[in-house]
């Protein structure tokens, strides 16, 4: 596993041609992992394969603050909340400074 | 129901006939199968199972304990489950004084049916989905739930393996209800989070 929780990670900033569970708004924005929730097929290499590979990998709770989704703007007109979204490791990458 | 929708819903229906000719002739699933899951769905998929786990929650402290840590296992202990397989996970959330949550699928409509029943329309269509994640205090506002300026929102976006229950904060006044007329005040949307009891 390569991630833990309190890591601070980013998303990939990436756009497939194929099925992939990274909701847009999350691509290459930074959050930090609040949960483990267990091994599970990645529906990117499910779906390409046509269910044929169902190798798992590590999927994560990752929690985004408003700001860094939507700029500093959002909360006063919003006030503060903050998305926690489901993802895969291979959808993250390491962020060595602590957001 | 306008003649617009009307039409839509056939459309649906004939595409849903369509897909379920073909996902049984190629061998997917069978005819008894669908049978199967569509009667689970309609006979015990239901809000009363969710408003049954947040009352049991709100008078037994080791339960509520035991559902936030691990709401597949407790939710056993009232003879209920997922009902669609053993991949799906329940998360249990719970509101406080400081912190609301709300529940969304932002690229679908994943939606702990065995708890909840069949979602709500509005739940499926892209105005909550996408809002919900931008601006959730207005979300909630046009539902009449209005929170505190202070309360921090949590949004959940259910869109992997993991399906999310709200557990909303026991309604004032209530303390001699007991655990059956405590689960008869539980609504639908308070257990999404769009709706306050």
């Amino acid at each position: 596993m390569r991630f833990s929780v309190g890591d601070s990670v980013r998303v990939k900033l990436d756009d497939p041609p194929y099925h992939t569970r990274v909701p847009r708004y999350v691509r290459g924005r930074r959050g930090v992992v609040t949960e483990y929730q267990g091994d599970y097929p990645l529906p990117d290499t499910v779906v390409l394969t046509k269910g044929a590979d169902r190798t798992t990998q590590p999927l994560y709770g990752v929690c985004f603050p408003a700001e860094e989704l939507w700029g500093t703007g959002q909360l006063t007109t919003d006030g503060p909340f903050e998305v926690s979204v489901d993802l895969w490791e291979s959808y993250l990458e390491p962020l060595d400074a602590r957001l | 129901m306008t003649g617009e929708h009307h039409d839509s819903d056939s459309a649906t229906a004939a595409r849903v006939k369509r897909v379920e000719a073909a996902v049984i002739a190629a061998g997917l699933t069978t005819e008894a199968e669908l049978d199967a899951l569509l009667e689970v769905v309609a006979t015990k998929a239901s809000p009363r199972n969710g408003a049954r786990v947040v009352a049991r929650a709100w008078v037994d402290r080791s339960f509520a304990e035991a559902v936030l840590a691990d709401a597949n296992a407790a939710i056993e202990e009232l003879g209920l489950s997922m009902e669609a397989g053993p991949q799906v996970r329940l998360k249990a959330v719970a509101n406080s004084e400081s912190v609301h949550n709300v529940v969304v699928c932002t690229l679908c409509s994943c939606y702990p049916v065995g708890l909840l029943g069949p979602p709500p329309t509005w739940y499926k269509e892209p105005a909550y989905r996408s809002r919900v994640v931008r601006e959730p205090r207005a979300v909630l506002a046009q539902f009449g739930t209005h929170l505190p300026p202070q309360t921090e929102i949590r949004v959940w976006d259910s869109s992997a393996e993991t399906r999310y229950l709200v557990i909303p904060r026991r309604p004032e006044g209530s303390d001699g209800l007991d655990e059956d007329e405590l689960a008869g005040s539980v609504t639908r949307n308070g257990l999404i989070g769009t709706g306050i009891l």
